[in-house]
């Protein structure tokens, strides 16, 4: 197979082995990156403090990886009448789902791990995959709140549960007008419709779908913030009554695991939002291998100014009650998506 | 929201005291059939919602709270049978620690007492630092509240603008006492030193910063639709009650009682030559423990600003013996701290300590009603009623 | 606002003389004696007429508000050290019993103090005398819910009983804690185990005379 970027002939198997190496080490620098710049430093400044200053010298940079460090050789603890091998399980299954996440999510128009483009009879499903796989880590969290054998884990793991599975719903919604304007399920799809669309016949900026699918956004963006109990989602974990909810149990190793699927998830539901409603990858009016050398880059622009916004909402709200966030969801949330869903076919055939 | 001219008590309709109507229904009883058991639950004495070592044994069901029992005395320290077998400046020393969070304000009511006992009356210009310090003392625990309650309900940031306001209150009762919490400043008979040079600008200046923080906070957590989704309607203390409880401070005047000792007691400090208000607030949830506490300080600033224009000349302590022998008598004084009414009777018998002072703190009573406010409450509102009740451990435990 | 110098000796408050007016006509002859206590009534009552003192306060007397309960224990507390030993850590407390502000028919007494949220200095302390082997009375939770806790405390500090109070119980100590701490002849452990300020311990800094030699003098 002759990779297409760098003309060298390398079998699949190394290919598969770059892929999962590339993966593997991602995940965790970008779970490091937004905790770094996000949760250390933005929020530290808008409490009006400095955040960390002295590891690493120059603004604290190596905190976090130096949490990691810390955090790998700490005794691994397990509650006496924990369930073993549900408890060791659990995290390994919150950050499988971020892993095959990251997995479709594409950087450059020949950039991405798989494509699910022409996949026999899934003829483009990098949307319905992502979506999909993103709610694995509601069993992830059940299993680690169950295993814990305590109560204030119980409470936030059934907590979490609930929660999340409400919250699926409005995702999918939002993400469903996106498709339907989009045309195609396939991420690829969707950026390259954005990068050659054209705005009332301008084609200088492309087409981002923000502009059309804004009352989309607004109910990802929820959706995602609640997907990933942030505040003002963050009943399961509510560090003022639960402590750490499900994961209270959880330290060292296993902790390090959950900490970088809230991180690493947070990347990539911001990705994802970034790939739908901003271009991705995509700038108009690059194209070729000038856009695989670009696109990590302006994606990773996109990221970070959505993980802001993200992150913005979460030091500044309260944390809303389990049954008000149950109320949002069910009698706010969806019928605002079905709404939406409902007004972009109609537009839809309208304008074609 | 700006409420100058809220209802007085006397206008409000009086409410039947129907425990069941302050009852947070479900919807739907959905487990009717899945008949779950009772679970109980313990919140503390570790916890970080409890302000200390305070322990809650609550029985759940589900969400919903069926019974809950306080436990307390984690921290009794045996106050009263300490001032037995101590002399009055010893007890100054002591009782400081009562409330950590407002100490000048837990000396005063005893050395007034004291004083009464002995027939002296400190001069104006100890008498208006007194009341200068008490006021300080309560802006710098109720701005440590207004962050502490956000951050109790969930919003991590309003806690960070609190303490940093704080500090610069906490700076000033140190450049006067020389130190920031546990002051022990007040001698019977006046305090103890006079104003450094500078403070009095210093501390217009630190008020007119205190009062832009309360607009912040107006701003970042009273104008927050989600705080107060989660603080509205949540542990309702009906008037009645609360006063039968013994509940006082702010607590009772966001039930809409009008009630503040320091306008409706026994003089005992300068407040009745100064020109402010009582903040009430008719519903008697958690929001309007919330804002009754907000104005309270900005209220507090203002009255400071004042004194700072009235405060007279004059010597700081009266004509005191060396050593302090109060007459035979008994007394009592009750002050408006900032938890709440805080009162000593101080029965004397002539010797150079008290023979028996009993020792009503606010916080004992505020919390005593705990298990009457909490039937029916999910879990997170157990959290956010024991934030706005503002209790402090040493207060509740002596 | 009616004038509220504090008097310089003993005299009552108009409001407390309009108060104690109203309790004599309301109870009686179960008012053993009235005192005061720097402007405020106090009104000792008949065990008897505990509870019902307390009905009368609430319901005629407009005192809505419980401020506390607690007991008093008359007796002098028995010396910590011997005569002569020059121990000064306590104050000396007179030998004899006395009685305070309405006087006392023994040792214990138990005594409350009721406000109003409505009216000025509107209060009354009333007091009870309870006989050292029946350390009885009526409890006010039917009354004031907030005694519930302050009888509590009393029963635990004092060893008063309480009829009718739902659940007695410890409230500050632990369960299994013997005696009652606030009477008189509970003593104060801390000064048993170590007379203070009495002996001083001086460690003598290092290298300087004296190390290994006793304690330095007293305070």
């Amino acid at each position: 197979m002759i990779h297409p970027l760098l003309a060298i002939d390398v079998g699949w198997g190394t290919t598969l082995a770059i892929k999962t190496v590339i993966v593997l080490g991602i995940v965790p620098l970008t779970a490091l990156i937004l905790g770094y710049t996000f949760l250390l430093k933005m929020m530290s400044h808008m409490q009006s403090r400095l955040g960390p200053m002295d590891p690493g010298g120059f603004h604290g940079w190596f905190q976090l990886i130096g949490d990691g460090i810390k955090f790998l050789q700490k005794e691994d603890i397990m509650p006496g009448e924990a369930d073993r091998r549900v408890f060791a399980l659990a995290p390994a299954i919150v950050v499988l789902s971020t892993f095959l996440v990251f997995v479709v999510i594409p950087a450059g128009p020949r950039i991405r791990v798989a494509s699910l483009d022409s996949v026999g009879m899934f003829n483009g499903v990098g949307v319905f995959y992502a979506l999909a796989v993103s709610s694995l880590s509601v069993i992830g969290v059940l299993m680690a709140g169950w295993a814990s054998s305590n109560k204030y884990a119980l409470l936030g793991a059934l907590r979490a549960a609930a929660q999340l599975i409400a919250y699926e719903l409005p995702l999918v919604l939002a993400v469903v007008g996106v498709v339907i304007q989009a045309g195609t399920m396939s991420l690829q799809g969707i950026v390259s419709f954005q990068q050659h669309g054209a705005l009332f016949g301008f084609s200088g900026l492309g087409f981002p779908l923000i502009l059309t699918q804004f009352i989309g956004f607004a109910i990802f963006m929820v959706a995602a913030q609640a997907e990933l109990t942030q505040p003002p989602f963050d009943m399961p974990v509510a560090e003022s009554e639960l402590v750490a909810g499900y994961m209270v149990e959880y330290t060292g190793f296993r902790f390090l695991f959950f900490f970088i699927g809230e991180f690493g998830t947070a990347f990539a539901f911001a990705a994802l939002a970034a790939t739908l409603f901003l271009g991705g990858w995509s700038v108009p009016w690059v194209h070729g291998t000038a856009a695989d050398l670009l696109g990590p880059f302006v994606l990773f622009a996109k990221v970070m100014l959505v993980a802001f916004l993200m992150f913005w909402a979460r030091f500044t709200y309260p944390r809303f009650r389990e049954d008000q966030l149950q109320a949002i969801a069910w009698k706010w949330l969806i019928p605002i998506a079905l709404f939406n869903i409902l007004l972009t076919g109609v537009l839809k055939v309208a304008f074609t | 929201m700006t409420t100058t001219d809220l209802p007085s008590p006397g206008d409000l309709p009086e409410i039947e005291v129907d425990p069941a109507a302050f009852r947070h229904l479900a919807d739907a009883q959905v487990n009717v059939e899945l008949d779950t058991g009772d679970m109980v639950l313990n919140i503390g004495p570790q916890h970080p919602a409890t302000h200390g070592t305070l322990r809650l044994v609550v029985r759940l069901d589900g969400e919903r709270v069926v019974s809950a029992d306080p436990v307390i005395g984690y921290m009794h320290r045996g106050y009263e049978k300490l001032t037995e077998f101590r002399t009055y400046p010893q007890i100054t020393t002591l009782i400081n620690r009562i409330d950590w969070l407002s100490s000048f304000a837990n000396e005063v009511p005893f050395i007034h007492a004291a004083e009464m006992l002995m027939g002296i009356e400190a001069p104006p210009r100890a008498q208006y630092q007194r009341t200068i310090l008490t006021e300080l003392s309560r802006i710098a625990t109720f701005l440590l509240f207004l962050g502490e309650m956000g951050l109790q309900v969930g919003a991590i940031t309003p806690a960070f603008y609190g303490f940093r306001d704080r500090e610069y209150v906490l700076n000033l009762i140190e450049a006067v006492t020389g130190g920031r919490f546990h002051p022990n400043f007040n001698r019977i008979g006046g305090i103890k030193d006079d104003l450094p040079w500078g403070w009095i600008s210093e501390c217009r200046g630190v008020m007119d910063k205190v009062l832009r923080s309360c607009d912040e906070f107006d701003d970042l957590v009273v104008g927050n639709p989600i705080f107060e989704k989660r603080t509205r309607s949540i542990g309702i203390i009906p008037q009645a009650l609360g006063a039968a409880y013994g509940v006082s401070g702010s607590n009772l005047r966001a039930s809409g009682v009008d009630w503040d000792l320091r306008r409706d007691g026994p003089k005992y400090l300068v407040y009745d030559e100064l020109d402010w208000r009582v903040w009430t607030h008719p519903d008697g949830d958690s929001f309007a423990r919330y804002w009754v506490r907000l104005q309270e300080t900005r209220e507090s600033a203002r009255m400071v600003l004042q004194m700072l224009d009235q405060m007279p000349s004059g010597p700081l302590m009266a004509k005191v013996p060396r050593i302090i022998k109060v007459p035979e008598g008994e007394v009592f004084v009750n002050t408006e701290n900032p938890l709440g009414e805080m009162a000593y009777y101080v029965i004397s018998k002539g010797a150079t300590g008290p023979f028996r002072t009993k020792i009503r703190s606010a916080s004992f009573s505020n919390v005593s009603i705990l298990p009457w406010l909490l039937r029916g409450a999910y879990v997170p509102d157990i959290i956010t009623i024991l934030a706005s009740l503002y209790f402090i451990l040493g207060d509740i435990d002596r | 606002m009616a004038d509220v110098e504090t008097p310089a000796g003993p005299a009552l408050r108009e409001e407390a003389a309009d108060a104690l007016r109203r309790l004599q006509s309301e109870l009686g002859d179960a008012i053993v004696e009235d005192g005061i206590a720097f402007g405020d009534v106090v009104v000792r009552v008949q065990r008897d007429v505990w509870k019902r003192a307390a009905e009368v306060c609430k319901d005629g007397l407009d005192l809505d508000y419980l401020s506390f309960i607690a007991g008093i224990d008359w007796m002098p507390a028995p010396a910590v050290s011997e005569e002569g030993s020059g121990d000064t850590s306590s104050p000396a407390q007179p030998k004899e019993q006395t009685y305070g502000a309405a006087g006392s028919a023994g040792r214990f007494q138990l005594f409350a103090v009721v406000e109003s949220t409505r009216r000025k200095h509107w209060r009354v302390i009333l007091k009870t005398d309870l006989p050292d082997d029946d350390a009885r009375a009526d409890s006010w939770v039917a009354v004031y819910p907030g005694a519930d806790w302050h009888e509590r405390e009393a029963w635990e500090m004092f060893g008063f009983v309480f009829d009718g109070h739902p659940s007695l119980r410890h409230l500050y100590l632990p369960s299994e804690f013997e005696g009652h701490p606030l009477r008189k002849d509970y003593p104060l452990l801390a000064r048993e185990v170590k007379p203070w300020p009495g002996l001083v311990d001086v460690e003598p800094m290092p290298g300087e005379a004296g190390e290994g030699d006793e304690a330095g003098e007293t305070a």
